[in-house]
């Protein structure tokens, strides 16, 4: 917005530059326990060797991250000391000076350098099919500001708190890497993304299946379907080396101090419940949902016995452990099955149709969409790992444009609880008007020709979320529910908002199946 | 994209930056007994709700003066009355009697905030969006990049929201003022301007090119005919919207008297603290406040504003033309901020509004204006704590700037709007065409030693003996740059009627 003139990547450094001077403004703002979790992991890895990271329980914030997050969290405790010394004591919980909070804000601002890099990589990349255009209605213009002033990043990382930004730089830049043919340097950061922060390894399936079938196999039959023989076993090895060297610099030292279990169970805590105390808007939130419905309206028409139903249930919608009354309660296991069987689609037509890194970037968003749909204890961050990614895919056809819409806006509305005292309130609506105002017309602005982007349904849907948003935060408070049901408001918004992400991984899916048949049609 | 989606994001930009600043320090934070601007605000609000009006401007055992008395006109009087009632809904405390003095809180905080960008919103930024989707001859692009960067003007967001002033009401008016006379309502002009300055009597520096302009106006209709009706009717709205709003003091006249007393504290001195003006540039080398007394200090404070606003003042008056009332605003308001008596540094805003309606016409110097009025601030906003919010509106006013206007590359005579000055040097010596050299790098000097002095002002402590020796040397520093930028703005309204003929064939 800021860049109408300039040449080259004038405007591009000008829209990095802004949304840098904006996080900075940011600094002094609310930031959540993450901010502790990160100060004493800082506090953990500075003063402890290498044997006692994953041992460590002083505070209830353990290091649950894989141990390259643990080695960055390392290299920034040696900065840090130049800041404030007491930040590094494992004994100082919920320890924030003025210079505590600085530094580790700038550290968020500073390795969102990587991200931005990443995303300059992407834009490079985008169908330009239209050049010649207004700098504003250029493809590469409108991904470069859906990326960088991306309004659920800003958020998170930056009045929330986390390192996301320079985590999903590695994961763009390795999508950039695969786009560019460099296939080995892709593989390469995403086996190291992995060991920074696993829930990456929700979409590693369609970077194994992709790399397998377009990188390891080098040729096709004129069908398009697999020729066996073209298979490549120098390529594969190079792949498996890559993996098990990150692995083993990783892992190796655990490994070697015979800590691997310990490692794992930290990285890995099925005690927490299905649900986050938020539900994430997923398929489970519509789960539990139902389930609180039915056992409300059988305790009304007298099909259920109040006795027996379990107190929690009744009680909270802000418990842990919620249990079902009605329907029947889901295992961990069941929630990996589902989560299976959701991906499998998306990497069957991955390795049957295959359609270049497009193809692999529409699985990668797939895969990512369905384990947050069905997985266990999501978190509802875990949705920008279906938006970035989708970014890419939005500037390029009206369809994804419309999905996109449809996803961002209510995944970022679905974020909306995370940010609550009073003048944070204010700063994320105006954040995501922002950002909601621009995708918008700036998407409409790009497919003018192609007519509009969301029918009446959708459009309906999109815009009940304001009367929505005015309910819970301001009409609310306001009545008598207020102590009786403080549940109401989040129930509300993350009921709602899975029905519009469901809707969306729903549409995208139908829509890269069905196309994938035309292409093969047109193939033939 | 279309335009009005374009113009929500520029609003929206502002507001995000506005906001966010405003989580920052506030004057007199945590400072008793005499805290800042902030609880001097909150104190309005405590006299006004709880005192008579009779009793506002006066000294009482309700009300001392001496501790942040009421010293602006009656409209902000009122507005502090409006919010006090607003206040007193949401907590009592807020505005109790003598004993909420110097009260703080994190609640309280977020509600001064809210009305200052309550008030900004209704007032300054939808006359900013008007004025920029109004201008003449120019494309929707400039128009969005000029709304953008006078809503990320800096010093504005810095004084209202970290600092702690309700400034864009006033300049907010003055503008709204601007923008009816554009359009030739007159009459509604002169109605905002009264209320800007029935807000602040600050906007005094804006009244004799306002003056001036209608003057000239009648003037050109010819003062027997139309020109005479429209001079009555302006100064019969000017009169009656006095007159509406000093209805409650004007029972007795030492009501009125005491308030202008209020208004106009003589006996305050030249200057205060550390101003980037003449006076106190000065007096590093000569202590002019010991030199002379303070009454010759007035007449010679006086003598220099008048003489130095009155060429472009004549100008306006002989010439009318809305661009030479613009070049007037800022020159006039530039005089009195650096000659006129007891000038506060806020004032400087007063410049820098007028200013930032130009900065599609000249960018560059526009730009550099803005930056060296928002350093003049320096030494404020440090003892507010506000550095990180200057650095980074600042660097992010610089991008925007040189982005949208691309002002590095627009630096030829015309751009800068000194052809005919050039011109007519041309005639003594043939071959210059020095302008855009020296223009381009004496910015990028100052740039540089803007940036430098910021540096040092926040890392390195003043040697003892000279304990001021930062903040001084600012003032001095911003204090020769608006003298160079004096010349600039009188050179263009001069030569520019003299040449009005010319300029228009080569236009």
């Amino acid at each position: 917005m800021a860049a109408a003139g300039g040449s080259g990547g004038c405007w591009f450094l000008a829209l990095a530059l802004g949304v840098s001077l904006l996080k900075c403004l940011l600094i002094p703002t609310y930031h959540s326990t993450d901010f502790e979790v990160h100060r004493n992991w800082l506090a953990i890895t500075h003063n402890l060797p290498v044997s006692q990271w994953y041992y460590e329980a002083t505070s209830e914030w353990t290091l649950d991250y894989p141990p390259f997050f643990a080695w960055f969290e390392f290299a920034l405790s040696h900065v840090a000391k130049y800041f404030d010394q007491e930040m590094l004591v494992i004994q100082n919980l919920n320890y924030s000076s003025q210079a505590t909070v600085f530094f580790q804000r700038l550290s968020v601002i500073f390795t969102d350098i990587l991200f931005v890099y990443a995303a300059h990589e992407c834009c490079r990349y985008v169908n330009g099919k239209r050049p010649g255009k207004e700098l504003l209605e250029k493809p590469m213009f409108v991904l470069a500001v859906l990326l960088l002033w991306n309004f659920g990043l800003l958020i998170v990382d930056h009045i929330h708190f986390q390192y996301n930004g320079f985590l999903f730089g590695l994961m763009l830049l390795s999508v950039a890497r695969l786009f560019q043919k460099r296939h080995l340097e892709g593989a390469l950061l995403f086996a190291v993304l992995l060991h920074f922060k696993h829930i990456y390894i929700y979409v590693a399936p369609a970077y194994c299946v992709y790399l397998l079938r377009s990188y390891c196999f080098t040729e096709n039959k004129a069908d398009g379907s697999l020729k066996w023989s073209s298979f490549s076993f120098l390529r594969i090895t190079l792949l498996g080396l890559i993996v098990c060297l990150v692995s083993a610099l990783s892992l190796g030292p655990f490994a070697v101090l015979g800590q691997l279990p310990q490692v794992i169970s930290r990285l890995f805590p099925f005690k927490r419940g299905l649900c986050h105390a938020y539900w994430a808007p997923n398929f489970w939130a519509l789960y539990n949902a139902v389930d609180k419905t039915l056992a409300v309206v059988g305790i009304k028409y007298k099909f259920l016995d109040p006795e027996k139903i379990p107190k929690a249930s009744m009680t909270g919608g802000l418990v842990q452990e919620f249990q079902h009354t009605v329907l029947p309660s889901v295992t961990p296991l069941a929630t990996l099955i589902c989560t299976f069987i959701s991906i499998l689609p998306s990497v069957f037509c991955l390795w049957f149709k295959p359609q270049g890194p497009r193809g692999f970037l529409q699985c990668l968003i797939l895969c990512a969409l369905s384990s947050f749909m069905f997985g266990w204890h999501v978190h509802e961050k875990a949705i920008l790992l279906a938006i970035l990614p989708l970014s890419l895919l939005s500037v390029e056809s009206p369809k994804r444009a419309g999905i996109y819409l449809i996803l961002t806006t209510t995944g970022h509305f679905s974020l909306f609880p995370l940010l609550f005292t009073p003048p944070e309130i204010a700063t994320k609506i105006l954040l995501m008007l922002l950002f909601t105002v621009y995708s918008f017309s700036s998407l409409r602005a790009l497919f003018r020709k192609e007519g509009r982007l969301l029918n009446w349904l959708e459009t309906i849907y999109l815009i009940a979320l304001v009367p929505l948003e005015i309910f819970c935060e301001i009409v609310f408070p306001l009545t008598p529910w207020k102590l009786k049901f403080p549940f109401i408001p989040l129930l509300l918004t993350s009921v709602y908002c899975a029905l519009g992400i469901t809707y969306a991984w729903l549409k995208l899916y139908v829509s890269v199946l069905t196309e994938s048949v035309t292409v093969r049609q047109k193939a033939e | 994209m279309e335009k009005w989606s374009l113009m929500t994001i520029t609003v929206l930009l502002g507001l995000i930056v506005r906001w966010t600043v405003s989580f920052g320090s506030y004057s007199g934070a945590g400072k008793p007994p005499m805290y800042g601007d902030y609880e001097a605000q909150r104190h309005w609000q405590e006299v006004t709700y709880n005192l008579p009006i009779k009793q506002w401007y006066f000294n009482t055992s309700d009300n001392n003066l001496q501790y942040w008395g009421l010293d602006y006109p009656p409209l902000t009087a009122y507005h502090s009355l409006l919010c006090a009632y607003v206040a007193k809904l949401i907590n009592p405390d807020w505005i109790a009697l003598h004993t909420s003095r110097g009260y703080e809180s994190q609640p309280h905080k977020l509600f001064m905030r809210a009305t200052v960008l309550i008030a900004d919103l209704l007032v300054y930024i939808p006359a900013v969006i008007l004025y920029c989707c109004y201008l003449k001859e120019t494309s929707t692009k400039k128009k969005i990049a000029s709304a953008l960067c006078i809503l990320l003007y800096p010093s504005l967001i810095l004084i209202d929201y970290g600092h702690f002033q309700y400034n864009s009401v006033s300049l907010g008016f003055a503008l709204w003022g601007v923008l009816f006379l554009s359009y030739d309502w007159d009459l509604l002009g002169s109605l905002a301007f009264c209320l800007a300055i029935n807000y602040k009597q600050m906007e005094l520096y804006h009244s004799l090119p306002f003056f001036c302009y209608l003057l000239g106006k009648c003037f050109q209709k010819g003062l027997t005919g139309k020109g005479l009706v429209l001079l009555i009717k302006i100064a019969f709205t000017v009169v009656a919207s006095f007159a509406i709003c000093w209805l409650p003091f004007c029972t007795e006249v030492e009501q009125i008297l005491q308030v202008l007393r209020r208004l106009f504290p003589i006996d305050r001195g030249l200057f205060e603290d550390k101003v980037a003006n003449i006076w106190c540039s000065l007096s590093v080398l000569i202590k002019i406040k010991n030199v002379m007394s303070p009454q010759t200090q007035l007449k010679l404070s006086f003598a220099f504003t008048f003489l130095t606003l009155l060429p472009a003042c004549i100008k306006l008056t002989l010439q009318p033309s809305l661009r030479r009332f613009k070049f007037a605003l800022v020159s006039c308001a530039l005089s009195f901020f650096l000659f006129s008596f007891q000038v506060h540094e806020k004032s400087i805003l007063l410049v820098s509004i007028p200013v930032c309606l130009m900065i599609n016409e000249i960018p560059l110097m526009c730009t550099w204006f803005l930056l060296v009025s928002t350093f003049s601030l320096l030494p404020l906003l440090l003892k507010d704590g506000l550095l990180l919010a200057y650095v980074v509106t600042t660097l992010a006013f610089l991008t925007v700037c040189a982005t949208s206007f691309s002002i590095f590359e627009k630096t030829s005579e015309e751009d800068l709007q000194l052809k005919s000055l050039s011109l007519s040097i041309r005639g003594y010596i043939p071959s210059f065409r020095a302008f855009p050299k020296i223009i381009k790098s004496l910015f990028i000097v100052s740039v540089t030693l803007m940036g430098i002095l910021t540096l040092m002002s926040a890392t390195l402590t003043p040697p003892q003996k000279l304990p001021d020796l930062f903040p001084v040397s600012v003032s001095v520093v911003s204090c020769l740059h608006f003298l160079f930028f004096l010349t600039y703005f009188n050179a263009i309204v001069l030569w520019d009627s003299r040449n009005g003929r010319n300029q228009k064939k080569i236009n």
